[in-house]
C-alpha cells in the first residue's frame, strides 16, 4: 500500500466511546456556551454595532475617502506581501524537506520566531533599522527613501509577521510526502524545475492554498506592528485596523464597527474557506484505494 | 549492459554500510542482492542508480566510469519499494513521464509517446487501467505501473528495490512468476534487492548474499543453497537445526554422538566446530535403520500443508530437533504426539570457526 | 581508485538555491532587523539600561503581561482542552460550524477583537451590564485584559490537541476497560498523559502569543500606568516620546522572555518525539 500521506486524521466523531450521555451533554453545553461568550457574541457586536444608525450611515462609513483609502491600502500590502512569502514558503519548505544538512532543526526554529516576538516589537525593529541611528537609515535618509511613516516601512513589517506561515504548512507535509516521487521523476531524467513544477507543485497545492489564505488574513488584520511604523497618517499610512482603531479613539463608534465589519466579514471567509479545503482534502484521503 | 562495481565504500557516522565491495554483472543477467536487514544491499542498489553517493570506489556502467554521474543522465530504471507512483498523474502520463520530460531535441512525438506507452501497459497487463489513479489500484497493479513506467526509457539496467515486499504473499508469487518470465522476453540487465531467500532462489540467475556490508558469497542458486561457503550463508538461505560438534578422526561428533556427514574430513584433526542440518534432510522412522541413529520422541507436530514439521526431544541435546517431512511419510508412518521414532542425521554440515545464530 | 576528496553530492536538485534564498530571506527580513534591537542596546549606557528596565512603571508593566498571560493561558488550557474534547469525541449539530469558528481569534485582527471586547464589556455592554449588577468591572481592570487574552490564545491550545485527541487508538482505552478501568480512570491514567505534551505545547504557545499581545487588549484596558498598562504599551509609549533607547531596553527584556518560552517549547517538542520514538 503507497504510504499514509495524511496528516491529520480525523476519525468519523460519534466514536464516543461511551461517555455517560448527561456527561456528554453537560460538556457540549459547556463547550457552546464559552463559544457563545468568547465569539458569538464579539462577533454579533460588530455588526450590531455598525448597523445600529442604520444601513444608510454603515455604507456610508465605509464609502468614507479615509475608509477607501485604508482599504486599498491594505490590499497593497497583502498584495505584495503574500506572493513574497509564498515563494519563500514553498523555497524553504523544499530545502527542508527534500535534503539533509546540518543545522536543520535551527533553521525550522528561526521559522517560528515571529510568533514569539510581539507585534508591537517587530515594528519597533523596522523603526529602529530604517531610523537615522543606524547607518543603513542613514544611508536611506541621504537618499531620500522613506521607510518609516510610509508604505515601503508597512510593507516590511507586515512581511516580518506572516512570513513563516506557508513554510509552516508546507514542511510538515511535504516531509509527510516523502522523497521517493522526486526520486523517481530523476531516474526518470527529469530536470530540477521539471520535478519540481509537475511532482511536489501539485502534491502540495491544497497546503499552499492554506498557507497563502491564513497568509492574506494575518496580513490584513496585521494591527500592532503596522501601528508602530505607519506613524497613522490618514489617507496615507492608514491600514483598515489602523483606520478602525483612530475612529474608535474619536468616540465615531458606529463608523468604527462599520469599517470592522469587512474585517470581520473577511475572517469568515478565511475560516470558510479553510474548513472547505481541509474537507476536500480529506476526501481525497478516503478515496478508494 | 555489464556493471562493474569497484570497490565500493560507504560510511555513516557510527558504522559502515559498505566495505570494499566489488562485484560484477554480466549483460543480461538478473541477480539477487540477498541479506538481512540494514546489511547494505539497498544502499548498493542506490549507489548504482545515483540516489546515494559512495565515499570510495566506482561504478562503471558498460565501460564508463558514472560514479559521478547525477541519476538523471544514467539511464538506469529504478523501482521503488512503495511504488513511488507519481499519485496526481494519472497511469498513462506516470508511464508517458520518463519521455515527456526529454530535451525537445530528443522527445519522441505524440504518437510515439502513446504506442510506447500502450505497448508497455499491455506487457505488463495493465493497458486496461491507462486513465486510472494509482490511488484507484491495489498494490500489485501499482508495482506493475512502476515497472512498466522504468522500462518506458529503454533503460540499460534495471534495479529493483525489494519490489515486492510490500505486497500479500499470494500477489508477491504471482508477481514473482511474472517478472522472470518478463525478464526472460526482455532480457534487460537487472538487478533486485531482497531479504526473502525464497525469492532469491527462484528468481536469479545468480545469488549476491551480503552481510554486514560485506559479499559472503556469490553464485547460482543450486550452488549457494547447495554448497554454503559458510554458516552465515548457510543459515540465511533456509531453516537450520544448529549443534554445537566436534570433528576427530574424521568423524563429526553431536555431543557423544557420532553422526554421519557429506564432507570428507580425513586428516582434517580434530577441531571444534558447528554443525548444521536442515529440516528436510533430517530422516525419520520407526525403526533402527543405521547405527548412527538417534532415539528421539515426538513432542510436537505442525501440519502446515504439503510439509509436515516435527519437533523432536532427544536425550544429549537439551534443544529440540526441527524436521520437515512430506506429508505422505506421515501419513505412511500414522505418527502422533508422544511417539518414539529413530532420526537419521547423516548430512550433516560443519563449520568450523566462530559462529552464533 | 580516485585520489580526490569526495564533494557531499544532494541527490535531488536545487539545494544550493533553495538554501541560498531561504537563508538570504531569513537574514533580511528577519535576523538583521532583530540584530538591531540587540547592539543598539548594547550601545546603551548600562546604567541606563538597568534603569529603564526596572524603573518602577517598567516592571509593573511587565508583572502585568506575564501574570494576565499565566491566567489566560491556564483558562485556555482547561477550555481549549474541553473544546478539542467535545469537537473531535461527539457529534450534535452546529459541531461542524464550532470547528470553523476556533479558528476565527486566528484570522481576527486584533483591533477588532479590542474593541469588540471593550464595547461587549463596557459598563452599558451587553454582557458589561449583566457583571455590573455583580458589581463586576472588566474595563480598566487586569480581569478585562485577560478576557481578550483568553479570545487570542484559545485557537493555539485546541488545535495542538485536536490532531493527537483525533489520532488516540480507541483500543488504548478499551484495554483499560476490559481490565476494568472507570471512565474517569481510564480518562485521568491513560489519556490525559498521552495528550500533556500536546496540552502544554498548546498552552505555551498560548502564553508566548499572549505576552506580547497589543492590539486586542489596548482598547479594554484603559491603560492606566501600574494598573493596566501591558509591556507592550509601554515600549509605544516610549517610543511616542522619542525614547528610542528606553523603548530598546524594554523591547530586549520582553524578547528574551518571548525567547525563552521558544526554548522551552522547543524542548518539550523535543522530549515529545523521544517519547513517540
Amino acid at each position: 500500500m503507497q504510504k499514509n500521506t495524511s496528516r491529520k486524521i480525523k476519525p468519523q466523531p460519534g466514536h464516543n466511546r461511551n461517555d455517560h450521555p448527561a456527561v456528554q451533554a453537560i460538556l457540549v453545553l459547556l463547550t457552546v456556551l464559552f463559544f457563545a461568550a468568547f465569539i458569538f457574541m464579539p462577533l454579533g457586536l460588530v455588526f450590531a454595532e455598525g448597523l445600529r444608525k442604520g444601513i444608510e450611515i454603515y455604507f456610508e462609513a465605509i464609502r468614507e475617502p479615509y475608509a477607501l483609502a485604508a482599504v486599498k491600502l491594505t490590499l497593497l500590502t497583502a498584495a505584495i506581501v503574500v506572493p513574497l512569502n509564498a515563494v519563500f514558503g514553498v523555497t524553504a519548505a523544499w530545502a527542508i524537506s527534500k535534503f539533509s544538512f546540518r543545522g536543520k532543526t535551527l533553521l525550522v526554529s528561526l521559522l517560528d520566531l515571529p510568533f514569539a516576538v510581539s507585534p508591537v516589537i517587530a515594528g519597533l525593529i523596522f523603526v529602529l533599522l530604517a531610523g537615522s541611528r543606524t547607518s543603513f537609515g542613514s544611508w536611506l535618509g541621504e537618499h531620500g527613501i522613506k521607510i518609516i511613516f510610509s508604505t515601503p516601512g508597512i510593507v516590511i513589517a507586515t512581511l516580518f509577521v506572516t512570513f513563516p506561515f506557508v513554510a509552516r504548512e508546507l514542511i510538515p507535509l511535504m516531509e509527510s510526502q516523502g522523497r521517493d516521487e522526486e526520486e523517481a521523476a530523476i531516474t526518470l531524467g527529469a530536470r530540477g524545475w521539471q520535478v519540481f513544477s509537475i511532482i511536489t507543485l501539485p502534491n502540495i497545492r491544497w497546503g499552499l492554498m492554506y498557507g497563502m489564505i491564513l497568509c492574506t488574513a494575518r496580513s490584513i488584520g496585521e494591527f500592532g506592528a503596522v501601528s508602530v511604523v505607519s506613524g497613522h497618517i490618514r489617507g496615507m499610512t492608514n491600514t483598515i485596523p489602523l483606520h478602525v482603531e483612530i475612529l474608535y479613539s474619536e468616540y465615531n463608534y458606529t463608523a468604527s464597527f462599520a469599517v470592522a465589519s469587512i474585517l470581520v466579514f473577511l475572517a469568515l471567509v478565511t475560516v470558510a474557506v479553510k474548513a472547505l479545503i481541509e474537507h476536500r482534502v480529506h476526501i481525497h484521503q478516503s478515496n478508494p484505494s | 549492459m555489464s556493471i562493474e562495481i569497484k570497490n565500493v565504500t560507504k560510511r555513516y557516522a557510527n558504522y559502515t554500510a559498505l566495505d570494499d565491495i566489488s562485484l560484477s554483472v554480466e549483460t543480461g543477467e538478473l541477480i539477487a542482492l540477498l541479506g538481512p536487514s540494514g546489511c547494505g544491499k539497498t544502499t548498493l542498489l542506490r549507489i548504482i542508480a545515483g540516489l546515494d553517493t559512495a565515499d570510495d570506489g566506482s561504478v562503471i556502467l558498460e565501460e564508463k566510469d558514472t560514479t559521478n554521474l547525477p541519476a538523471r543522465e544514467k539511464n538506469v530504471g529504478f523501482v521503488f519499494q512503495h511504488y513511488a507512483l507519481f499519485r496526481r498523474l494519472n497511469v498513462f502520463e506516470n508511464v508517458a513521464f520518463g519521455l515527456k520530460v526529454r530535451p525537445s531535441g530528443s522527445r519522441p512525438s505524440k504518437s510515439e509517446i502513446r504506442d510506447r506507452v500502450e505497448h508497455l501497459l499491455k506487457l505488463v497487463q495493465m493497458d486496461w487501467a491507462i486513465s486510472r489513479y494509482p490511488s484507484q489500484l491495489s498494490g500489485g497493479q501499482r508495482q506493475r505501473v512502476a515497472l512498466a513506467r522504468a522500462l518506458a526509457v529503454n533503460p540499460k539496467v534495471l534495479l529493483l528495490d525489494e519490489p515486492f515486499s510490500a505486497l500479500d504473499a499470494k500477489v508477491r508469487q504471482e508477481l514473482r512468476r511474472w517478472l522472470r518470465k518478463l525478464h526472460d522476453d526482455i532480457h534487460v540487465t537487472s538487478i533486485f534487492v531482497t531479504h526473502d531467500q525464497e525469492e532469491a532462489l527462484e528468481l536469479a540467475d545468480r545469488i549476491v548474499v551480503i552481510n554486514k556490508g560485506k559479499i559472503e558469497q556469490q553464485g547460482a542458486p543450486q550452488e549457494v543453497y547447495d554448497h554454503p561457503a559458510n554458516a552465515f550463508v548457510y543459515n540465511f538461505l533456509g531453516n537450520v537445526n544448529m549443534f554445537h560438534g566436534r570433528i576427530r578422526d574424521g568423524k563429526v561428533l553431536l555431543g557423544n554422538h557420532q553422526v554421519g556427514t557429506r564432507h570428507n574430513l580425513e586428516g582434517d584433526g580434530d577441531k571444534d566446530g558447528q554443525a548444521f542440518i536442515r529440516p528436510h534432510e533430517i530422516g525419520i522412522s520407526r525403526i533402527r535403520s543405521g547405527e548412527n541413529d538417534l532415539p528421539g520422541i515426538i513432542r510436537d507436530i505442525r501440519l502446515m500443508g504439503g510439509q509436515i514439521g516435527l519437533e523432536l526431544e532427544t536425550q544429549g541435546f537439551d534443544k529440540l530437533i526441527e524436521a520437515e517431512i512430506p506429508r505422505e511419510t506421515w501419513r505412511n508412518l500414522q505418527l502422533s504426539k508422544g511417539d518414539p521414532v529413530f532420526i537419521t542425521l547423516d548430512r550433516v554440515r560443519v563449520f568450523t570457526g566462530d559462529y552464533s545464530i | 581508485m580516485p585520489p580526490f576528496i569526495r564533494k557531499k553530492r544532494h541527490i535531488l536538485p536545487g539545494f544550493g538555491l533553495s538554501m541560498g534564498y531561504t537563508v538570504f530571506y531569513l537574514s533580511a527580513i528577519v535576523i538583521v532587523p532583530l540584530a538591531t534591537i540587540v547592539f543598539g542596546t548594547f550601545k546603551m549606557d548600562p546604567q541606563a539600561f538597568i534603569g529603564t528596565v526596572t524603573s518602577p512603571r517598567v516592571l509593573a508593566s511587565y508583572r502585568l503581561s506575564i501574570s494576565t498571560a499565566i491566567v489566560a493561558a491556564l483558562f485556555n488550557a482547561i477550555f481549549g482542552f474541553l473544546t478539542a474534547w467535545t469537537l473531535v469525541r461527539y457529534r450534535f449539530p452546529g459541531r461542524r460550524v464550532l470547528d470553523a469558528l476556533v479558528d476565527l481569534p486566528f484570522a481576527l485582527p486584533t483591533a477588532v477583537a479590542g474593541i469588540c471586547f471593550a464595547t461587549l464589556y463596557s459598563p452599558v455592554g451587553w454582557i458589561g451590564q449583566l457583571l455590573a449588577k455583580a458589581d463586576i468591572q472588566l474595563i480598566n481592570a487586569p480581569s478585562g485584559i485577560v478576557v481578550a487574552l483568553i479570545f487570542i490564545g484559545f485557537p493555539f491550545v485546541v488545535r495542538t490537541v485536536q490532531p493527537v485527541l483525533a489520532e488516540l487508538e480507541p483500543e488504548m482505552e478499551e484495554s483499560a476497560q476490559s481490565l476494568g478501568a472507570t471512565r474517569w480512570q481510564t480518562f485521568r491514567r491513560i489519556l490525559l498523559p498521552h495528550l500533556f505534551p500536546a496540552l502544554l505545547t498548546g498552552v505555551t504557545l498560548s502564553f508566548a502569543r499572549a505576552v506580547g499581545e497589543y492590539g486586542s487588549v489596548i482598547f479594554i484596558a484603559g491603560n492606566l500606568p501600574f494598573k493596566t498598562e501591558i509591556a507592550p504599551l509601554m515600549i509605544m509609549t516610549k517610543l511616542d516620546q522619542f525614547d528610542y533607547d528606553g523603548a530598546s531596553a524594554v523591547a530586549l527584556v520582553l524578547l528574551l522572555i518571548s525567547f525563552s518560552m521558544l526554548l522551552v517549547l522547543n524542548s518539550v517538542q523535543r522530549l515529545q518525539q523521544k517519547a513517540y520514538r
